[in-house]
């Protein structure tokens, strides 16, 4: 293909070159950060509780006494809450996975060290028999038993429980290429008082996530009391019938309290989610009709030449040249003018993704999501100017001779 | 002859029916999703306190110790009791109120139900003149119930008629916690677009149901809920003494002079506590009016500016696609040109007439993205966003729509007209 004809051709037209190639920057430059931003969200979404999202159901309930005796009334509650049909196990915890309420600490592995081994590490404690409320599946090591559950609370000074269970996460960033069985592992930086590892659980996502590396680094904590929900875990054709009843069955053990919230895990899972794939959703929507836009004014621009330049091509067809090399014209013709914009745009793509990052805490752009985008459009570029070309090849000698 | 040239317009965009519905509807999607999130951070940020906004200040103070871990070089958004405590009484001619948030339970009059939470705020009697808060029933507690620390309460309309239905409710009493206040006001239906007195919990939170006076409300502990900053060993069991900043003040100041005396105050008072060795650092106080703190809070989310900027630049590309199909629609109908201008029409014709046409494609997307932004508003409003809910269609909305396309589908005409009506009509004949 020989190009300096075809730039003095482009020479003709230069507004509607300017025009093109301006459009398809402007593009490139959303298309390159959406695409982005789509990306890291999606990230996200792929997350999983790590825990039996569909045998689980939650609730809190503030009670509206003052006074001593707050223990003893949150272990009549639970004994309530296990007897409701279809519940087989009940616990109260800190937090759960997704609930977005983090409770973290920086963990040190040699006693009174102040320099953490792993920063903000999510808590999770819970009352006897927890982590077989959670659904929380042991991969090494055992379960706590019943003499570790004690009175320990992460914002005072009391001393830290006996043992401890670890993700297998949290395990590989605490002791990388070590067994962790049998570590001692400190609470808070300079803490003397370690807990024994006794355990290693598959990886459970903390109660809020951030798409990096220590979305489960989450350490499990035996409490005899802990302020915070009441897990269930039920039978899952139960499910919302355990939610009917539930408040009830609480009012009954003692009226004077509020049951603030109540919801299946499943739904707060998905809750969690809600802004990430509403986010996804627009942008994948707004991409779409950029791109929609974008190709249709090529391939009304296209259409426009290939019935303008209509003599030269049957002059060029008379005087033998094929029907490929009339299309391969059309088609580099496109993707030269693409690729001026394209230049232009991935320029902008850049500084755009600069700007942002100052205003709106949009991560860097990589290099790589520019190449993504640009080939994007460049390949919608060659779908739409497809037909006008395939047209203009299709032209038969003989038209313009008719003329 | 306008009416002449629109005719002719809708007959040329129906000679190409493809083209022109693809004109239209890429302006309306432009338009459409530009105005869908116009019209909410418009709506975001209208003005809470209309008519007197600007003359509300915040002022700040800054009472950390030199040691305390600071982000930047802005005091805390927040007074410490003894510092509001302070600030009040030595200006006892200003109106002003001292505020602090709460949650409550609330217990319902005797056998009608369970107890249910409810938003509440601390605050001086001054609140409601202050930000001109319509009653429906009663009113505002007086300076002399702050005083005395009277058992009184303001409730708001949605509470009233969930515990008393239609009733006036005004002397009866209203159980809150453990304690029992007399009701001595129920206001009317008051929202304003964001819940600006304090914006730590969040801008676009439900509205508060139950007021308090602030001596009542520490008297009897009733609980706080809200931001608490704090520097050094604070002590959270006491803090009205302790090194915690967390209440709110709001004063009214009339005029540039009167801002100036506050704010020479300020300074004045911030040099006092350190002359006192109370206040460690410089004095640096802030005294910013309504519309400046939410400015300065950003109270938009930047999830929504973000979509925003999102919208406009879609908007853009979509104008920028205009100019080109007309660019290529007129220059197709150049010879049809020619032959107007041989025959003696003159340029002004021809490019008044293709304005026309740009301006009827405009008219017909602004149609279009009325549509899309009414289905993008509903669309917000099924978000669980606390925001959602000031999503709503208004008549400026209506008005600006088409409006907006139509101008911008003009300006966005100019050129391929102006292209179109220089041509030689001898050039494009000879070529026929």
């Amino acid at each position: 293909m020989n190009l300096p004809p075809m730039i003095a051709a482009l020479r003709h037209h230069k507004a509607a070159v300017t025009l093109i190639a301006l459009q398809v920057a402007l593009t490139c430059a959303i298309v390159c950060n959406a695409i982005f931003l789509i990306a890291s969200h999606a990230q996200r979404l792929h997350v999983s509780s790590g825990i039996e999202d569909d045998a689980l159901v939650w609730a809190r309930s503030s009670g509206l006494r003052r006074g001593d005796g707050a223990d003893a009334r949150a272990r009549a509650d639970l004994d309530a809450l296990r007897h409701l049909p279809g519940v087989t196990a009940v616990a109260q915890v800190n937090t759960l996975p997704l609930m977005g309420n983090d409770w973290s600490a920086d963990l040190g592995v040699t006693a009174g060290d102040a320099q953490p081994a792993v920063n903000g590490a999510a808590l999770f404690l819970g009352t006897p028999s927890f982590l077989g409320t959670l659904g929380v599946r042991l991969v090494e090591g055992r379960d706590f038993h019943a003499d570790e559950y004690v009175d320990y609370s992460p914002f005072d000074d009391t001393p830290a429980p006996p043992t401890a269970i670890v993700t297998r996460q949290l395990a590989a960033h605490l002791w990388p290429g070590q067994p962790a069985l049998g570590q001692r592992v400190y609470i808070g930086a300079g803490s003397s008082q370690g807990a024994l590892v006794v355990g290693v659980v598959a990886d459970v996502a903390r109660s809020a996530i951030s798409g990096g590396t220590n979305d489960h680094d989450v350490l499990f904590l035996p409490v005899r009391t802990v302020a915070g929900p009441y897990a269930l875990r039920v039978d899952p054709t139960h499910r919302d019938e355990v939610l009917r009843t539930l408040p009830a069955a609480l009012i009954a053990q003692d009226a004077d309290r509020i049951v603030t919230d109540r919801e299946a895990f499943v739904d707060t899972v998905h809750r969690y989610f809600h802004d990430d794939r509403a986010m996804v959703w627009l942008l994948v929507t707004v991409v779409g009709s950029l791109l929609l836009v974008t190709a249709l004014g090529i391939l009304g621009l296209s259409s426009y030449w290939v019935h303008q330049r209509r003599r030269h091509i049957g002059v060029r067809r008379a005087l033998g040249a094929t029907r490929r090399s009339i299309l391969t014209y059309f088609l580099a013709e496109n993707m030269l003018v693409v690729g001026l914009g394209l230049a232009i745009g991935t320029c902008v793509a850049m500084w755009l993704n600069h700007w942002l990052g100052e205003r709106y805490e949009v991560p860097r752009l990589p290099l790589s999501w520019l190449g993504i985008g640009a080939l994007l459009l460049w390949a919608i570029g060659l779908v739409a100017v497809f037909g006008p070309a395939r047209r203009a090849a299709a032209q038969p000698p003989m038209w313009v001779i008719r003329q | 002859m306008l009416v002449y040239y629109v005719e002719l317009a809708a007959r040329s965009l129906r000679r190409t029916p493809v083209v022109t519905a693809f004109m239209v509807l890429a302006v309306g999607l432009g338009i459409g999703a530009s105005m869908t999130m116009l019209t909410l951070v418009h709506v975001m940020q209208r003005d809470p306190v209309p008519g007197h906004s600007s003359e509300l200040f915040y002022p700040q103070v800054e009472p950390r110790s030199a040691t305390a871990r600071t982000k930047d070089a802005e005091p805390p958004s927040q007074l410490t009791w003894i510092d509001a405590t302070n600030l009040m009484r030595s200006r006892p001619d200003i109106e002003q109120a001292l505020m602090v948030g709460g949650k409550v339970a609330v217990r319902p009059p005797q056998g009608q139900g369970m107890a249910f939470y409810a938003q509440a705020r601390y605050t001086s009697g001054a609140f409601f003149h202050l930000f001109s808060v319509p009653f429906r029933h009663g009113g505002a507690w007086s300076r002399e119930d702050d005083d005395m620390r009277a058992p009184v309460a303001v409730i708001s309309r949605t509470l009233a008629d969930r515990l008393f239905g239609d009733a006036d409710p005004v002397g009866r009493s209203l159980r809150l916690e453990d304690t029992s206040l007399r009701i001595v006001g129920v206001m009317d239906t008051w929202q304003p677009s964001v819940q600006f007195y304090d914006l730590a919990p969040g801008g676009y939170r439900h509205a508060d149901e139950v007021f308090v006076p602030l001596g009542t409300a520490r008297q009897r502990a009733l609980p706080t809920e809200g931001s608490i900053a704090c520097w050094g060993s604070p002590d959270l069991d006491h803090l009205e003494t302790t090194t915690c900043t967390w209440t709110q003040l709001w004063v009214r100041l009339r005029d540039a002079g009167e801002r100036r005396d506050y704010l020479d105050f300020l300074r004045r008072y911030s040099l006092e506590q350190k002359a006192a060795g109370r206040f460690e650092r410089e004095p640096n106080v802030r005294l910013r009016n309504l519309p400046e703190w939410l400015a300065y809070n950003r109270v938009v989310p930047g999830d929504v500016r973000l979509q925003t900027l999102l919208a406009l630049g879609f908007l853009m590309v979509c104008l920028v696609n205009t100019v080109t199909l007309m660019l290529v629609r007129y220059q197709r109908r150049r010879e049809e040109y020619g032959v107007r201008r041989a025959l003696g029409a003159p340029r002004r014709a021809i490019f008044a007439q293709l304005i026309v046409e740009s301006g009827l494609v405009g008219a017909c997307g602004g149609a279009a993205g009325i549509l899309l932004a009414v289905a993008g508003l509903w669309l917000v409003r099924s978000q669980p966003a606390d925001y959602a809910h000031l999503a709503s269609l208004d008549v400026g909305l209506l008005i600006a729509t088409p409006l907006a396309a139509t101008v911008l589908t003009i300006l966005a005409g100019v050129f391929p007209a102006w292209r179109a009506c220089t041509i030689t009509p001898a050039h494009v004949l000879k070529l026929q």
